[in-house]
């Protein structure tokens, strides 16, 4: 009888206690809103149009390898991509319009390959970014709901931990966390997950810089953590925003001129 | 009978002459029917082990999919018609939905098409029976020989598969194979992970969908609806017959030459053998032959010789084209890699119509290079050849 009573009665009262002391915890005034903490990101990540110079170290199994490209972006749907080294590479372009993206490489048949679909998640030259990743220009505040569940430094700098998830249908990562500098709206650290909840992919943004009134990446890194790489890094060299791009960029002609 | 009783007599009166060009004919006649055969049982077991591991009696296609386009398989899938659903209800069809996913053997991406299908389907020889053990937190998955080789994976090895369900968010989970099957048939093979059908559907959040529908053999197809589009046999096996017909025209270049060696030889010995033989023509036409009479014998004495080559090649040729059908012929195994299902041993498949044909083709071809110098007959005068002398 006893024992009945302490199982039904007296081993949920710490928890009951626990969570009437969680729910009558008056919000926390300094913690932001997870849709306020997204703006912020998305002022600084999301490009209305912009133009600049990358590289991309990929480490793979079979040794370091790295690949400097020049971008044109503008809003969601179109980007431009242009390799510049190594020699192999060079003169390799990339096109996206919406969910179309077309890749030209000159040597050896001078072809033009259309990429949608699931081919668009196929890895960039081996990276641990997909075509998706590396041409991603969203909004997140469109795509996310967020919640700010605690707080934790990375690398020393003060950051919110925020937890998303998905409120559309056809986003392509159900939840992400993702730990949000709290003087530059950066996520230096961020985790993508399955619908199943198992970890894919993982970034850290190790290096920012300040451009005008918005912090950007200078160096991340990205790595795929189904597979045992050791990762992509990705460093932006220069980049400005704001750039007036001639409209013939984004044609499928430009990417034989 | 006067011309075939001499012709006969001469061509034996010929010896060695006319037994060498005999063995050279039959060789090249065994050697086209070897080949032909050859050629023949490649496509005969292709087309055996397409119908049975992948086609059956046929597929219904979803509107949207095309095997060929891989920029459009994601879209590709729809729900079975209700005509169909009956079918495979009652075991006379089996549905399978395909998606691209990709596998991490040994934490090395790798694209490939996930196949779901009935594990208690009958309608293919695959062994889906394996599948049906699984559900219990993983996903069970049976490979081919070949995807096992690609990826180092073993019968009850552990990989993580990720996809993109039909909203396209990113999913993950692990994966156990079940069985390594063993099957010529890149088609179901190379790329591709096969997993219980309902378990696929659950994963792509697509129930009730898939992108073919594969009809038992015996069963005829119904009127699907749904803009499904009945593919048959023909259709199915249309790459396949046209890769066999290529092979065949390039055969066509080694019997030629084959059988251009051989009527050499043939249309040697009959310009020879007018050239040498024209006192007798004379004698012939002076004793009231007629030229036609003259020539007909000279062609007939070199069609002997295929006549001759022909049961000479059914003496060593039947024994070794029965032998050959019987132990087959290895293949070195990168005739796997070809693009369609080649077995490890191949055997040639002779007809009668492919030994007649030859036959007659044979026959023919000898008859025409036999006649082609004894036409110059028609013009000679009996006086000039009782005198050695052709005009």
């Amino acid at each position: 009888m006893w024992s009945f009573l302490i199982a039904t009665v007296l081993l949920p009262l710490p928890l009951a206690v626990s969570t009437w002391a969680q729910e009558s915890r008056p919000p926390d005034a300094s913690r932001p809103s997870g849709r306020a903490v997204l703006e912020r990101i998305d002022e600084n990540l999301v490009l209305d149009s912009a133009t600049g110079v990358s590289e991309m170290i990929i480490h793979g199994r079979s040794g370091t390898r790295s690949i400097r490209s020049r971008f044109w972006k503008q809003g969601a749907d179109s980007s431009f991509v242009e390799y510049l080294s190594p020699p192999r590479e060079a003169g390799k372009k990339m096109l996206k319009l919406g969910d179309m993206l077309w890749t030209y490489a000159p040597e050896p048949a001078d072809r033009i390959i259309t990429i949608s679909g699931h081919l668009l998640r196929q890895s960039v030259m081996g990276s641990d970014l997909s075509y998706e990743d590396l041409l991603e220009n969203s909004r997140l505040i469109e795509v996310y709901d967020a919640e700010v569940t605690g707080e934790e430094p990375v690398g020393g700098r003060p950051c919110w931990v925020v937890r998303m998830t998905s409120r559309v249908d056809d986003a392509a990562y159900h939840s992400r966390t993702v730990w949000v500098d709290k003087e530059r709206w950066l996520p230096l650290r961020e985790e993508r997950y399955a619908r199943s909840g198992r970890l894919l992919k993982k970034t850290t943004i190790e290096e920012a810089q300040r451009i005008g009134e918005r912090w950007y990446i200078s160096r991340a890194t990205f790595r795929d953590m189904l597979s045992s790489g050791e990762g992509t890094e990705y460093i932006v060299e220069s980049i400005e925003f704001g750039a007036e791009i001639p409209g013939h960029i984004f044609s499928k002609a430009a990417l034989r001129q | 009978m006067l011309v075939p009783k001499l012709a006969w007599r001469n061509i034996v009166g010929a010896g060695l002459r006319t037994w060498l060009n005999v063995i050279v004919l039959s060789l090249a006649f065994v050697m086209i029917i070897w080949a032909q055969g050859f050629v023949r049982g490649m496509f005969e077991y292709t087309r055996h082990t397409m119908i049975q591991y992948e086609i059956a009696g046929g597929q219904f296609w979803h509107p949207g999919y095309d095997p060929y386009d891989p920029l459009t398989i994601d879209e590709a899938h729809g729900i079975v018609p209700a005509a169909l659903q009956s079918l495979a209800g009652e075991g006379e069809a089996t549905a399978v939905l395909v998606a691209p996913g990709a596998i991490y053997p040994d934490g090395r991406a790798q694209n490939v098409l996930l196949k779901g299908i009935d594990p208690a389907q009958t309608v293919v020889e695959i062994p889906t029976g394996t599948l049906a053990g699984g559900g219990d937190g993983y996903i069970p998955a049976l490979i081919g020989e070949r995807m096992a080789r690609q990826t180092g994976l073993g019968e009850g090895d552990w990989v993580v598969v990720r996809w993109r369900d039909a909203g396209g968010t990113f999913d993950a989970a692990d994966m156990r194979i079940e069985a390594v099957m063993s099957t010529t048939l890149a088609s179901i093979d190379q790329s591709q992970v096969w997993l219980p059908l309902e378990q696929l559907r659950g994963m792509l959040r697509t129930p009730g969908e898939a992108t073919f529908v594969i009809l038992g053999r015996e069963t005829p197809p119904p009127a699907a609806g749904g803009g499904w589009i009945h593919r048959d046999l023909d259709y199915l096996l249309s790459d396949i017959t046209a890769m066999i017909r290529s092979k065949y025209v390039g055969m066509a270049f080694f019997y030629g030459l084959l059988l251009f060696m051989a009527l050499i030889a043939i249309f040697d010995t009959q310009v020879l053998a007018v050239w040498r033989r024209r006192k007798e023509m004379g004698t012939l036409m002076a004793l009231g032959m007629v030229r036609s009479r003259i020539i007909a014998l000279f062609t007939l004495e070199g069609a002997l010789h295929g006549l001759l080559a022909f049961l000479a090649g059914a003496i060593y040729g039947i024994p070794l084209l029965w032998w050959t059908a019987r132990a087959g012929f290895p293949l070195p195994e990168i005739a796997g890699e070809m693009g369609f299902a080649l077995p490890e041993r191949l055997y040639p498949s002779y007809g009668a119509l492919l030994v007649l044909g030859t036959a007659v083709l044979v026959m023919i071809a000898v008859t025409v290079v036999s006649y082609l110098p004894a036409a110059k007959i028609s013009r000679l005068r009996p006086t000039d050849a009782l005198r050695g002398k052709m005009t």
